[in-house]
């Protein structure tokens, strides 16, 4: 062990501004509920009628938690935030364990810290400190700004405490799976995999079979009945499981060799298949792993909100807040809150745009595009492939999100035609997000130092979309938004011209970006 | 004169304020292996950059295979393979996906020789790119470009990594490819290396080539060591011109001599009767040192930067 304290001085070190945006992140996740619940319903009647419409519904309850004291600003937060509050500390606890343990040690610097008088277990044990301290803050600063906001203390702390724990637990979960696996993203899938399977089984333990919650470290968490009758003893659940998973860890620890791992890394083929012979096949196989990751969320996001049904109505109420941003100054609740979300859900796929039409930039950065462009291979058709994937890529991931939004509602509603109504807006967007990612790829060939700043426009375009109204933003500022300026289907009717011009727009950006890559430096 | 496959004449590269390259000559003939030296920051890599396309020159005059690197970029590739000294892969692809990769890209792979030079220098090409050390990194890049179907090989320090086995591998089949009458620009901090397979060398200094031509040439410009056993030492050798440096111990003799005064010395030595005479031809650590050592002139330096 000896070392173990300087090693956390040099971790805490190195990780004090990550712990303390994760924790800023996740403790507005939950101030954030009680501020817009309580923004939301001007009467309790009202929350109470919004409370009913949402303890009926399966999907909400699949999706979030067992709903109880729904009509509470408490109530709402724990149930709209424990899920994924937990999700938050456990990710957090994996990045922060692995980029010290198992990153390390894939990189050999490990091997040079080794080689000074340095305990066995001591950067272990740090690593595991260092995720705990985390942790502490993060639950810290969740239960304290709960207190701020004037929520009862007790329930408040119980919330940052059982966070704390569970944070803890999948820690320990995470420590576990560095010492299986050889390389540090095959260790993140691994226990991504473990905090996706304690969010499924608490998901069909509420709705349906409350045993398998209890298998769950989410359903632990919120077994505790923060703002419902409080108790406190599930909190031993993840604090005990958090022992017994640092003691597989050790054991496992002790039985591999340094530098491997308990799972052999497996070959893959020693030759390369038909699809890799062009620029677009590289550029596929390479951004595929990244698309599949974002369709497949993008479509669950759009499934689970398409099985809100009608039950909106309910939701959405009647504050003035929710009239100007929510149903954007409509009377027609259904058809207003689906085209706001549908707006939503194309600035989330916009994510996906912007990163995609960034890759070329990482593989710059890391040097790999080098050695392709030494080959027959011309700049144009290198940069080409990239941008197709780009471009084919988000119209298929909005295609998906609107179909998994239509086909969801027309089963909950029975109303077939919805599948077409809610499914082609989202189809509508692909001008507006790909004039984000024409954006990313014009700083990419013209300053690929600044590329980074092309997330800007996503960031202005969603403060745009929500608080536009709200904070009355000058119109040149609403303006720069390409979301703006398209129609609000099914809310209304298809307008063709911004349409064409946003092409337009998005095409001009794209090709000066590919004009000017052509003409630069490779880094 | 042979036909230059690369002709670099007074080329300029700024980085801002830096001028990483300050009219730069360089001329590589057909079916030599030329030999580019220099240390770290000189602008070896600059150059080589220039070369394939992916930098644009600011001035001067380049050109490979008679065209223009930058704009004839992919056709000209077609005709040559680079190995670049610091090799990054893509960490979820095999090394024999690499390999296939970069080949088909340069239009065309010999399957034969692929399997034959993957079991010479023992890579196993079924390991992810995040899995192999940084010597079989080099080996990816060294197989695809020794495999694929071309005329011109570009190497920016090739062997840093490998362990000498896999080094006297790569001269063998350098000396392979050269015999089928191809060439190669070869960058290397290695002098015994250069030695070895180099027909001609350049030695570039602060972006500028301070030195070229073939290592016998190259030997005239510096001094021979010369230990002799003599009967008599004869007076006034320390006068004889071009010899430096005398050492007298007894009847022994230790002498630096320019190589190409060597004659009057022997004729000087001959007088005193030689029992014995060792003498050791510049190696190309000399020639190197003599541009890069203690000689460096700060007038110079101070210029340079």
């Amino acid at each position: 062990m000896t070392g173990t304290v300087e090693l956390l001085r040099a971790f805490v070190r190195r990780d004090r501004w990550l712990y303390l945006w994760w924790g800023i992140a996740v403790a507005l996740l939950y101030v954030s509920q009680a501020w817009s619940v309580d923004g939301l319903y001007t009467t309790q009647a009202e929350f109470d009628k919004a409370a009913a419409g949402m303890e009926s519904n399966a999907a909400l309850i699949a999706m979030t938690g067992p709903a109880r004291a729904l009509n509470t600003t408490g109530g709402q937060v724990t149930w709209q935030a424990a899920a994924f509050g937990v999700i938050c500390a456990g990710l957090m606890s994996m990045l922060v364990v692995g980029r010290h343990t198992r990153a390390e040690e894939e990189s050999g610097r490990d091997e040079l810290l080794r080689a000074a008088p340095v305990g066995r277990y001591a950067p272990m044990t740090a690593a595991l400190l260092d995720a705990m301290i985390a942790n502490i803050v993060l639950g810290v600063l969740v239960g304290g700004s709960l207190v701020a906001y004037g929520l009862a203390v007790a329930d408040s702390v119980a919330l940052g405490v059982g966070l704390i724990f569970s944070g803890w637990f999948f820690a320990g979960v995470a420590l576990v799976t560095m010492q299986l696996t050889t390389s540090t993203r095959a260790a993140y899938g691994l226990t991504g995999a473990v905090i996706g399977i304690a969010y499924v089984l608490r998901a069909i333990g509420d709705v349906s079979a409350p045993a398998l919650s209890w298998l769950s470290p989410i359903g632990w968490y919120q077994a505790m009945h923060a703002f419902s009758g409080l108790r406190w003893w599930p909190a031993v659940l993840p604090a005990a499981g958090a022992v017994v998973v640092v003691a597989v860890a050790r054991s496992v620890f002790d039985r591999r060799d340094f530098g491997s791992g308990v799972l052999p890394a497996r070959p893959g083929p020693g030759r390369a298949g038909a699809g890799l012979t062009s620029g677009f096949g590289l550029a596929w196989r390479l951004q595929r792993p990244a698309f599949a990751g974002w369709a497949f969320g993008l479509l669950l996001c759009g499934v689970s909100f398409g099985s809100l049904g009608d039950d909106v109505t309910d939701i959405v109420g009647d504050s003035s807040y929710s009239h100007d941003v929510i149903l954007q100054g409509s009377s027609n609740v259904v058809d207003g809150f689906y085209a706001t979300l549908i707006v939503m859900l194309a600035l989330l796929a916009g994510g996906f745009a912007i990163s995609s039409a960034l890759r070329p930039h990482t593989e710059e950065d890391a040097g790999r595009v080098e050695s392709l462009l030494t080959t027959a291979l011309p700049r144009s058709t290198w940069l080409g492939g990239h941008v197709a994937v780009t471009g084919l890529g988000t119209i298929v991931v909005l295609a998906l999100t609107g179909l998994g939004l239509g086909a969801s509602y027309a089963v909950v509603t029975g109303d077939t035609g919805a599948l077409l109504r809610l499914s082609v807006p989202l189809l509508t967007f692909t001008p507006a997000v790909l004039t984000l990612s024409g954006l990313a790829r014009l700083l990419h060939g013209a300053a690929p130092r600044a590329s980074a700043l092309a997330w800007l426009g996503l960031a202005l375009s969603a403060v745009v979309l929500f608080f536009g109204d709200v904070l009355n933003l000058p119109p040149w500022i609403q303006d720069a938004s390409p979301f703006e300026h398209l129609a609000l289907m099914p809310l209304q009717d298809f307008r063709l011209t911004p349409f064409l011009v946003l092409c337009g727009v998005a095409v001009a950006f794209s090709a000066a970006g590919q004009v000017a890559f052509r003409r630069r430096d490779i880094a | 004169m042979a036909e230059a496959v690369i002709d670099v004449r007074g080329l300029v590269k700024t980085f801002g304020q830096q001028r990483a390259l300050d009219g730069l000559d360089l001329s590589v003939r057909l079916g030599e292996v030329h030999g580019f030296l220099g240390p770290n920051g000189a602008g070896k890599s600059t150059t080589i950059r220039v070369l394939l396309g992916l930098l644009r020159k600011d001035a001067g005059e380049v050109t490979l295979f008679g065209g223009d690197p930058w704009r004839d970029a992919a056709p000209l590739h077609r005709r040559l393979a680079y190995v670049p000294g610091d090799v990054n892969l893509w960490p979820n692809l095999t090394g024999g996906e690499v390999i296939d990769l970069l080949g088909r890209l340069r239009g065309g792979l010999d399957q034969a020789r692929r399997g034959a030079l993957l079991e010479r220098f023992e890579l196993d090409p079924t390991k992810k790119g995040r899995s192999y050390s940084k010597g079989n990194r080099q080996k990816v890049a060294l197989v695809a470009a020794l495999a694929s179907d071309v005329e011109l090989l570009v190497l920016d320090e090739p062997t840093s990594g490998l362990d000498p086995l896999m080094e006297s591998v790569f001269r063998d089949c350098i000396d392979d490819f050269r015999a089928d009458g191809h060439t190669v620009l070869l960058s290397s901090h290695i002098l015994a290396e250069v030695e070895r397979l180099c027909d001609r060398v350049s030695i570039i200094r602060a972006g500028r080539c301070v030195e070229s031509g073939s290592l016998a040439e190259l030997r005239h410009l510096t001094r021979t060591s010369i230990a002799a056993d003599l009967d008599t030492v004869p007076d006034g050798l320390a006068e004889l011109p071009g010899v430096h440096d005398v050492e007298v111990d007894g009847r022994r003799v230790h002498l630096e001599v320019d190589t190409t005064k060597l004659d009057g010395l022997l004729d000087a030595l001959q007088t005193g009767g030689v029992r014995s005479l060792l003498s050791q031809p510049p190696t190309l650590e000399d020639l190197f040192l003599r541009h890069y050592g203690d000689r460096i002139d700060p007038a110079e330096e101070v210029l340079a930067k």
